[in-house]
Parts: structure tokens; C-alpha cells; sequence
């Protein structure tokens, strides 16, 4: 097996054991990306030098016995999240020169214990969008087919992990931006739940919604992340304070008499295709095998979720968006008076689908439409919530697919703005309720192309979804 | 909900967003179809039901009002992000124009 192939688990072992060092570990990732990346195009910015630098420091902390989880590890980040000293795009020209003067919570974390960052991921720019052509960088390529998408939009950190070009990865999820990339490229994903990870430094794009994660080759990484991740943060107000359990730990747990429910919306939403439905519902019934007990239950307002998230995302995204202007920072447009110079750099600086989110806020919010759109799509999401709240009394987690559809082909969609949205159909209904989900591999189509398995659980239960994914993978 | 190119070039002007005689055909068909989308909420009955706006049912968030001062390199790299700079302050056109 390859150094750059390994998890984190075993990268840790290796490390502590002295079967090879950070260096080499870090080298055999950037030898990936150096080989790979012209075709995948998963990162917009390699930080060679600075990676070998770090992967140097941590090779001295772990010869004086210092190391930590992730001390000497190497992984990437999606653009659109703030690193210190490192130019961050989003994935959008407006900010192709902008060099981060902060650093974002999670990432602070993560790089205080010793881990070796290589690179920024290329996404969708600024979050908008489910197969990573929205990126003024070009698209990310499937690595399972390369005339495929990666998924969206923090397709460039699944395509990382899935090719073998770093450990890990950090991403987002507002409408399923983990989630469904995860399931496109055939690796372990967590949208956590709203408030359990800081989200200080990360782009916003929806406030109510966003949510910062990690994105690993097995679920046992994923926990041993959100170990490291989650947790209050006075610089996210909307963080909250409730323990964070040791993941880790939670995993090993039995799920042997673990409810789990199936509800049957999900596999009847729009644009379902039957491969997927089949892998996903054959998982499901091999849970039982796990001694899970399956329970049919009913969530009647999910096929709502995309209508009520395709007005409060642009609302709130048209807002945050407003910040990126070309005045304080970022690339500014010639231009003849003040107003000029904000139309023609946002005209230059975004591309198509961004301009059309901030259109439909704009208008979502103006006077006159507030009450007949946002103020009814936010009521909307209360009935979303209230089913979920319901389902969750009498199971521990709900399973479904993560996608409708395996990774399509790269221009397929492009040009069907409402067939793109419904590609996050599966997972807007868990957003909209800011509950976690995650995404893992649950097979593969005659084509090859991987197929995700959704599993979601109540506000803050990360640990019993973890506990369900690990179970899968080790049975 | 059906909008016309008029109403189309409205948003944009508030959106701050120049936009090309093709652009503004383009979204016009699009913002319809997405606004013809949404009308399926129409048929949910919202009677008496509450708005979400937040989902962590916190309150009243606050921190003490106090001055954080900023680094002299962190300030620094704020100024050298600044697209047009003089002598450390930032450079905008005239914000009143005819």
C-alpha cells in the first residue's frame, strides 16, 4: 500500500512507530497531486513548500514523543475556508488575489496539533452549486470517470480524498455540499449538526444553514475528526455549549437493537433513479443483519425541502454576498463612479450561478415579496422540522440515499438550472433541519460509479450516526 | 410567478450586477422557472404555524463590550488587501455622483 493511500488511523501508527516519517508521508501526497491534479483539477492552490516545512516540524514533535492525533498528517481544504498567509478564492475571480490575513476555527484546530497542510480544494465558488462547474477554475473530474463530476460544491476536497492526494479533507455543507460529493466520489462524509462546528473564517453563504465538516476514507476517521473539530467557539455566536462526546469512543458502541428508520418520501422524490434506489435499499435491508430493528416511517413535508431552500439560501446568500465587492479586498474593476466599480467587478469577479442566487434573493427579499416568499419558506421549514422532531421520538437515525442519481456527466445539467437544484433533493430536507447527516459508500452501478447511503440523526446525535456508519464498514 | 426583463434588470440594479442584454433574456427565462418552482409552496397550509429563523434555539448571544485591539501584522495584511491604498487608508471613488 501506498503512504498517501493510508487513513488516518493507520498513518498515526506508522508515524508513532517510526515506519516512515511525516516527510515522506507529505511527499507521497504531493507525488499524487503532482501526477494527478492536471487531470482531476481537485485543488486551485498546492502549498509545496510550506507543506514539507510543516511535515519537517512535525517529524521533530514526533521524535520528542509530542505527537497528537494529527500531528504530521497530511490534508487539504476547501477554498472557500480561511487560512492564515494562504490565498483563498473560494473558487470565485473576485477574490483570485485575496491572501487570507485569518485563519478559521477549524482549521486553527486542526493545524495546532501538528497536521501538514497541502493544499486548497477547488469548489463551486463561494458554495453555489452540486457538480463543482460553478468554480471559475474549471471543474473538478470524477475520479472514478473523468468525464464525470465530482459533485458539489466542495467537490475538489472529496476528489482529494478519494484520489489519494491527501488523508483528509475539510469542506462545507449548506444543501449537502459534503454529503453528496461524498456519495459522488465513493468516500466517508459528515454535514454536522448546525451549531456543533465553528464556522468562524468559512464564507458564508446561507447563516442559517452552513455548516463546516470533514470529508475521510472510513467513518472511524470522520470520528476521530469531529473529535478534534467540534465544540463552542465565542467567535461563532451560533455555536452552542452542549458537550461534544469523544466520537471516537461513541463508534464502538453495538448498534445491536439500534432503530432505524426508513421513509419511504425519500426514495419517491423527484428525479430518483431506480440503480440508486435498488444499491441503497438492498443496504438497508442488510442492516438488519447488524441486528438493527428497520422501522417505515413518514416525513410528508421533505418534498418541500428544495422549494423552501431555493429561498432562504439566495435570501441570505444575496446579503452575504454582499460583502464581496471589490472595495476592501479582492480584485476591483475599473470603473467610472462607485456604483460602476461595484457592478463590473461582482459582473467580472462571479460566475453565472451565483449572480442568479443573489437575483432570486434580491427579488425574494424586496418589498412586497417578503412575506409571500421568505416569510412562508421559513414557516415551511418549521413543518420540515416538526416531521423530523416527530420521527426522531420513536428512532435513532433515518436512513436514505444521499443522491438520486450516481455522478452524471460533466455539461449534462449545466444548462437546466431547476435539474441541477433537484440534485440536492435528498440532502436539503437534513439542512433545512440543521440535523447531521452522513454520507458513505453503499456500492456501485453496472457503470462503476459509487452510490451513497444517507444516514441522519436528531440535533447534536452525531454519535449514533457515526455508530451506524462505523458498523457498516466494519461488518 | 412569471417576471419580465424590466423587472429582471431592476433586480440587478439593486443586486449591483452589470448585466449584458443576453444575461438579462437568459435569467429572465430562469428566475421564472425557479420562481415557478417555489409555487408549490403555495400549496402547504402555513395557518398559525411559527417561522424557523434559527435552528439552535439559543437566545440573547452576547460578549462583553470590549475593545480588542488588532496586531500591527494583522493590520498590516488588512492594508495590503486594499485594491487601492493611500498613505494606509482605503481609496473609493466619490460615493455622490450624477
Amino acid at each position: 500500500m501506498n503512504l498517501n493511500e493510508l487513513t488516518i488511523r493507520q498513518a498515526r501508527e506508522g508515524l508513532d512507530n517510526g515506519d516512515f516519517s511525516s516527510v515522506d508521508l507529505t511527499k507521497a501526497c504531493l507525488d499524487r497531486i503532482n501526477e494527478r491534479n492536471g487531470k482531476i483539477n481537485a485543488f486551485i492552490t498546492v502549498t509545496e513548500k510550506q507543506a514539507i516545512a510543516e511535515a519537517k516540524e512535525a517529524d521533530k514533535k514526533i521524535k520528542k514523543g509530542e505527537a497528537e492525533l494529527l500531528t504530521g498528517i497530511p490534508f487539504a481544504t476547501k477554498d472557500a475556508i480561511n487560512v492564515v498567509d494562504i490565498r483563498s478564492t473560494g473558487g470565485g475571480k473576485i477574490l483570485d488575489n485575496y491572501i487570507s490575513p485569518f485563519e478559521s476555527t477549524v482549521i486553527s484546530k486542526i493545524r495546532s496539533e501538528g497536521a501538514v497542510m497541502v493544499g486548497k480544494t477547488n469548489c463551486d465558488a463561494f458554495g453555489h452549486g452540486a457538480s463543482n462547474e460553478n468554480s471559475m477554475y474549471g471543474p473538478v473530474k470524477n475520479p472514478y470517470d473523468l468525464e464525470r463530476v465530482a459533485g458539489g460544491s466542495s467537490g475538489g476536497s472529496a476528489a482529494a480524498v478519494a484520489d489519494n492526494m491527501c488523508i483528509f479533507s475539510i469542506g462545507e455543507d449548506t444543501g449537502g455540499s459534503i454529503r453528496q460529493p461524498a456519495s459522488l466520489c465513493g468516500i466517508s462524509g459528515l454535514r454536522p449538526s448546525y451549531g456543533r462546528n465553528s464556522r468562524y473564517g468559512i464564507m458564508p453563504m446561507a447563516s442559517s444553514l452552513d455548516t463546516v465538516g470533514p470529508f475521510a476514507k472510513n467513518v472511524e476517521d470522520v470520528a476521530l475528526l469531529m473529535d478534534v473539530m467540534a465544540g463552542q467557539d465565542n467567535k461563532d455566536a451560533t455555536t452552542v455549549s452542549d458537550a461534544v462526546p469523544k466520537y471516537s469512543e461513541e463508534i464502538k458502541k453495538s448498534v445491536k437493537g439500534m432503530k432505524v428508520g426508513v421513509p419511504k418520501e425519500y426514495f419517491e422524490l423527484e428525479g430518483m433513479e431506480d440503480e440508486t434506489k435498488e444499491i441503497v435499499m438492498k443496504q438497508i435491508q442488510d442492516l438488519k443483519n447488524l441486528g438493527v430493528e428497520l422501522v417505515d416511517v413518514s416525513l410528508p413535508y421533505i418534498k418541500y425541502a428544495v422549494a423552501v431552500y431555493y429561498i432562504v439560501v439566495p435570501s441570505e446568500d444575496s446579503s452575504n454576498m454582499g460583502r464581496l465587492d471589490g472595495i476592501r479586498y479582492g480584485v476591483q474593476a475599473e470603473g467610472k463612479n462607485l456604483y460602476d466599480i461595484y457592478a463590473k467587478s461582482r459582473a467580472q469577479g462571479f460566475p453565472e450561478e451565483v449572480k442568479r442566487r443573489i437575483m432570486i434573493g434580491t427579488y425574494a427579499l424586496s418589498a412586497g415579496y417578503y412575506d409571500a416568499y421568505y416569510k412562508k419558506a421559513q414557516k415551511v421549514r418549521t413543518l420540515i422540522i416538526k416531521d423530523f422532531e416527530r420521527v426522531f421520538e420513536s428512532v435513532d437515525c433515518i436512513v436514505a440515499p444521499t443522491s438520486p442519481f450516481p455522478a452524471f456527466k460533466i455539461g449534462e445539467k449545466k444548462d437546466d438550472v431547476l435539474a441541477m437544484y433537484l440534485a440536492d433533493v435528498c440532502t436539503c430536507p437534513a439542512s433545512v433541519a440543521g440535523i447531521p447527516g452522513l454520507s458513505v459508500p453503499s456500492g456501485n452501478t453496472k457503470l462503476g460509479l459509487p452510490v451513497g447511503l444517507q444516514i441522519m440523526g436528531p440535533r447534536l446525535g452525531e454519535a449514533k450516526v457515526l455508530q451506524l456508519g462505523h458498523a457498516i464498514q466494519i461488518s | 410567478m412569471k417576471l419580465d426583463k424590466v423587472q429582471v434588470e431592476h433586480i440587478a440594479k439593486l443586486a449591483r450586477l452589470e448585466l449584458g442584454e443576453e444575461e438579462i433574456t437568459m435569467y429572465t427565462e430562469q428566475l421564472s422557472a425557479v420562481l415557478g418552482y417555489i409555487d408549490m409552496l403555495d400549496e402547504v397550509d402555513v395557518e398559525g404555524v411559527e417561522e424557523t429563523s434559527q435552528v439552535t434555539g439559543l437566545q440573547d448571544v452576547v460578549r462583553n463590550d470590549e475593545v480588542v485591539s488588532c496586531d500591527d501584522d494583522t493590520r498590516k495584511k488588512l492594508l495590503e488587501q486594499f485594491p487601492k491604498n493611500q498613505v494606509n487608508l482605503l481609496k473609493v471613488k466619490g460615493v455622490f455622483f450624477e
